[in-house]
């Protein structure tokens, strides 16, 4: 089955027709995601690769029965992108934009209608290997179908973890990056619990960093019992406190949120926690034998 | 961003919270006039830096006679001043504000920050001020109370009330506090703050509600809409390369080690700066040059690296996702033509591409690697 997003997934670009939307729908549609509509205020009616492109999220969804949509417009103008989609009925939102300021993003949170997720913002996107499916601006070519589930608050660093599950033939079953900022729309805890009914996963590989307790969450979480088996990983463990590390939500504050508690709530939990992106793999060799 | 004491309280002062009288000033004759101006009497003079700490470090004296405001100023204004927070350099202080000194009848807490799990802010108080909220948090966990504030509506009355009555106040000074509260909450809101803490919060004698001291910092994704806020930046409070890194829009941080490092995304570059300290290297600072690694950006990023001059060796980790090795490597290689620069380099380049770029790499004398482990290893050697 995998999770999010399949061959089922009738994708919106929410601003296709500019420099990121464009490159990246390029890169969605050569990997074999099916996009249905494209979405830019006031060029619909046009059609851009191939895809028809509407004013509004709403007509775009009457007319093709989009399901997903995917956010590549600037940041003053992406958290009300995101409301758009939402408002449109579409159920999985993934925002890319990076620099949403938090305010809004609340803001957002507040306003959010029932039984949408959101995926980020700020984040590499959604991929099934097996099925085709890339909603996002990850790489396509490092996947591999396979059966071990990605979760993680990186781009790059994902990229890192997803290449050596394919060098080692494991593959992904589906990979999300969850992003960078401070108030993502969708934890740890959402996709560990998508990763345990899918009975395409075998394991699981939490890639998180400093700030926040979203990695203690999910420590908690697995405690409780959870059937497969969970690698953590956590980047920023020399990361001095006080200081933004490049993402919004990658900060150290009031002595929370470091590296070092994250990693002893893994390890309490029963997660096996890798010092290096390199022992990732061999951890998730180990429980999957 | 943060800002000073004086600028916090002006803009307090705008949203009608009460502030005590005075004015900043750079000079001792400047801090006279100010002393003249409101009312000759007991006064604070406290450095304006951005860092806490400020009294322990003999950075605010009170003063009384003509005098004594003179010598508190010539003293504090071109001081270095060393703080906890400001590292054994300190900084040097080129403003003050002169301040009348209240009397006080008690010191409160009040602050809001973003609450990451209630995806709301959050307004936090105590009746224990004048001392870090993080210290009362462990020490007397139950005296602090908070209130959400509806990213919507913003703070309701009946909230601020609640904080009010549970800091023991009734009447007057209720009312007073109610303003405060109010005030800050719609400042947090309307100008995208990350954080505001006025601590201490005077109880003053005769019952007013005075910020005490006024600390606020904003959310750098949310200055583009702020001219007025981005126009009190000081730029002199910013690390030097910092500085550049912002104005050329790269995420940098200054660390205290000697290998320079440049990556392409922040979690790839966290992890790296970890790798290296595993293999007993120590990173002079983290640097995303995003996820594109685009060549120009390669430029401006290795010439922030080196304005450090602690560093004596440079790692690169490109993951070529998106961006061909070999382009990366051409624009590495003729960045260390045109900066002219002489410390190693190693690089490690994965991704589309990769054997041409390391190939070319290697063939113009650059360490390279394949494995991330593998190249760290050898960043650490060659700083050793």
């Amino acid at each position: 089955m995998s999770i999010l997003v399949n061959s089922e997934t009738r994708l919106l670009v929410q601003g296709i027709t500019g420099s990121e939307g464009t490159y990246h729908s390029k890169r969605m549609l050569e990997y074999g995601t099916k996009i249905v509509a494209g979405v830019t205020p006031n060029k619909g009616g046009t059609n851009y690769l191939g895809i028809p492109v509407y004013n509004t999220v709403s007509e775009a969804v009457t007319e093709t029965s989009a399901n997903v949509s995917i956010i590549y417009v600037p940041a003053p103008f992406a958290a009300d992108a995101i409301l758009e989609s939402a408002y449109a009925g579409i159920p999985l939102v993934v925002c890319i934009t990076e620099g949403i300021p938090a305010l809004e993003m609340m803001r957002v949170h507040a306003s959010m209608p029932e039984g949408v997720r959101l995926i980020g913002p700020n984040c590499p996107g959604v991929i099934t290997p097996s099925t085709k499916t890339k909603v996002g601006i990850m790489p396509g070519h490092i996947h591999l179908p396979g059966r071990v589930g990605v979760i993680s608050r990186s781009g790059t660093l994902t990229y890192e973890i997803v290449k050596a599950l394919t060098d080692a033939k494991l593959g992904q079953s589906t990979a999300i990056g969850i992003g960078g900022d401070p108030l993502p729309g969708t934890n740890f805890i959402d996709c560990l619990e998508l990763f345990r009914n899918d009975d395409e996963t075998d394991a699981v590989a939490i890639i998180g960093e400093i700030g926040g307790s979203d990695e203690e969450k999910a420590a908690e979480y697995v405690a409780k019992g959870y059937s497969k088996p969970v690698i953590g990983f956590i980047a920023g463990q020399s990361a001095p406190p006080g200081k933004r590390m490049g993402h919004a939500g990658a900060i150290i504050s009031g002595g929370k949120g470091t590296a070092e508690e994250k990693k002893n709530a893994f390890r309490a939990a029963g997660i096996k926690v890798a010092d290096l992106p390199s022992e990732v793999v061999p951890l998730l060799k180990e429980s999957l034998r | 961003m943060k800002i000073h004491e004086y600028q916090a309280k002006q803009l307090l002062a705008s949203y009608g919270a009460p502030i005590p009288l005075g004015d900043v000033a750079d000079t001792p004759a400047e801090v006279l006039k100010v002393w003249n101006r409101i009312g000759k009497g007991r006064v604070a003079v406290k450095a304006q830096i951005h860092a806490g700490g400020r009294g322990k470090g003999g950075g605010i004296k009170l003063a009384e006679t003509e005098d004594e405001v003179l010598s508190s100023a010539k003293k504090i204004i071109g001081m270095n001043l060393v703080t906890h927070q400001t590292g054994p350099e300190g900084i040097k202080v080129r403003k003050v504000l002169v301040e009348e000194a209240l009397e006080v009848k008690s010191e409160f807490y009040a602050g809001i920050t973003l609450d990451r799990s209630s995806r709301s802010p959050v307004l936090m108080v105590s009746k224990f001020g004048g001392m870090e909220i993080e210290e009362v948090a462990a020490r007397e966990p139950d005296s602090i109370v908070k209130m959400k504030i509806h990213p919507l509506s913003g703070l309701f009355q009946f909230q601020a009330r609640e904080l009010g009555y549970r800091l023991g106040l009734i009447g007057k000074p209720l009312q007073s506090a109610v303003r405060i509260f109010t005030a800050i909450s719609k400042l947090f809101v309307e100008k995208d703050a990350s954080l505001i803490e006025i601590n201490p919060l005077f109880h003053l004698k005769d019952d007013r509600i005075v910020a005490g001291d006024a600390k606020i910092g904003f959310d750098d994704s949310a200055l583009y809409k702020h001219e007025d806020i981005e126009a009190l930046r000081d730029e002199f409070e910013e690390e030097p390369a910092e500085r550049e890194a912002r104005k050329a829009n790269l995420s940098y941080v200054k660390l205290d080690g000697n290998i320079g490092c440049m990556v392409n995304g922040a979690g790839l570059a966290m992890a790296t700066l970890d790798i290296l300290k595993h293999f007993g290297g120590t990173p002079a600072n983290f640097l995303d040059i995003g996820g594109g690694a685009k060549r120009e950006r390669v430029k401006d990023a290795l010439k922030i690296i080196l304005t450090d001059k602690n560093v004596k060796a440079i790692f690169i980790n490109i993951f070529g996702g998106i961006v061909r090795c070999d382009e990366v490597a051409h624009g590495v290689i003729s960045a260390k033509k045109e900066l002219g620069i002489s410390v190693p380099i190693t690089i490690r380049l994965t991704g589309t591409n990769e054997k041409e770029g390391r190939s070319m790499l290697e063939s113009e004398g650059f360490a390279t690697g394949v494995s991330l482990d593998e190249a760290a290893q050898k960043a650490v050697r060659s700083a050793a």
